[in-house]
């Protein structure tokens, strides 16, 4: 790991509600974040099916997407959404763990484009998908 | 939504209707951990709703800013478009049928299927509201967008569009995923 990558993941563990969320920092690398979250009942959103809230599932996606923005070769130093679509496949397995996939697949100057799948123990058959475009902050000085 | 009430020859005691209404509300809302996780609150005046989000710590994204994460600002807006929507269908079902509140228990959330937010500028360390309208509901499927602020209702600091599928009474408990 570099060491730009070492300032990322304690930036990304320091998000306080990361943390509130219980997520975990999986794997950080050019470009490629990987974050989960436990299954808690806190955090359900239809107490009939007992399915966790879509908004837990966009929280774990907006923060893996902004982890792979902060570990893409670009070096930014702060990142910041701008635009979050996300898909909903199916419900996630009441009592698994879910794991977000992010890519940080393209940047320009100013932006960084970013691909997000989130799976449960079925990891076949994705619970969600995103894609989103997050603002870009290269070190003060940096060439483009 | 403008549905009228029977025509009585005494309309109902105001606090009565009041009372089946607040109770409505909060069956709905009380019954959803996330929603409580968060903090959100509805705020209603006639079937008009405002979700309210009392700033937390634990809400934070950014601790440097401080910003309101990302994934926070986008739960807020989903959470205030399906409660806006459910209780669209509920209102007219206790407009329609006042003396059954055993409608609102039978009740079944909407499904989300997609959700795109548009983050206008960063959400500060602040309360924030929401409101959201129904921009079309049909039998199966519904369109909902929402807007959210802080300070000044004029400047959003974001908003989102999102499609629901609405639950038939014979859905089965567990969709099956396909």
């Amino acid at each position: 790991m570099q060491a730009s990558d070492k300032v990322a993941r304690q930036f990304m563990e320091a998000l306080p509600h990361s943390r509130a969320l219980g997520m975990v920092l999986e794997k950080m690398e050019d470009g490629v974040a990987v974050v989960s979250m436990p299954y808690d009942e806190r955090f359900i959103g239809d107490p009939v099916t007992r399915v966790i809230h879509g908004g837990a599932v966009s929280a774990l996606m907006d923060t893996a997407s902004g982890a792979s923005v902060m570990c893409h070769p670009a070096g930014s130093v702060s990142t910041a959404t701008l635009d979050l679509r996300i898909d909903y496949m199916r419900p996630a397995t009441p009592g698994q763990r879910i794991t977000a996939r992010a890519e940080c697949y393209h940047v320009t100057r100013t932006v960084a484009f970013v691909r997000v799948t989130t799976t449960d123990d079925d990891a076949s058959r994705p619970v969600a998908a995103a894609t989103g475009a997050f603002t870009l902050e290269r070190p003060k000085g940096a060439k483009a | 939504m403008s549905e009228q009430p029977p025509k009585r020859s005494r309309p109902e005691p105001v606090q009565v209707v009041k009372q089946r209404r607040d109770a409505a509300l909060r069956g709905l809302v009380d019954g959803v951990p996330y929603i409580q996780f968060l903090g959100i609150q509805f705020d209603r005046r006639g079937d008009e709703l405002t979700a309210v989000l009392p700033f937390d710590e634990k809400l934070i994204g950014n601790p440097i800013l401080p910003a309101i994460h990302g994934g926070v600002t986008a739960a807020f807006l989903e959470v205030t478009a399906i409660i806006e929507l459910s209780w669209s269908l509920m209102w007219e079902d206790m407009e329609r049928n006042p003396q059954d509140p055993a409608a609102a228990r039978a009740f079944r959330m909407p499904k989300t299927i997609d959700f795109t937010v548009d983050y206008l500028r960063s959400g500060l360390p602040r309360d924030a509201y929401a409101r959201a309208r129904v921009n079309r509901s049909g039998r199966r499927y519904a369109s909902v967008h929402v807007e959210a602020w802080q300070d000044n209702r004029s400047r959003l600091f974001a908003q989102a569009t999102g499609h629901f599928l609405m639950p038939l009474p014979d859905d089965p408990i567990d969709e099956p995923a396909t």
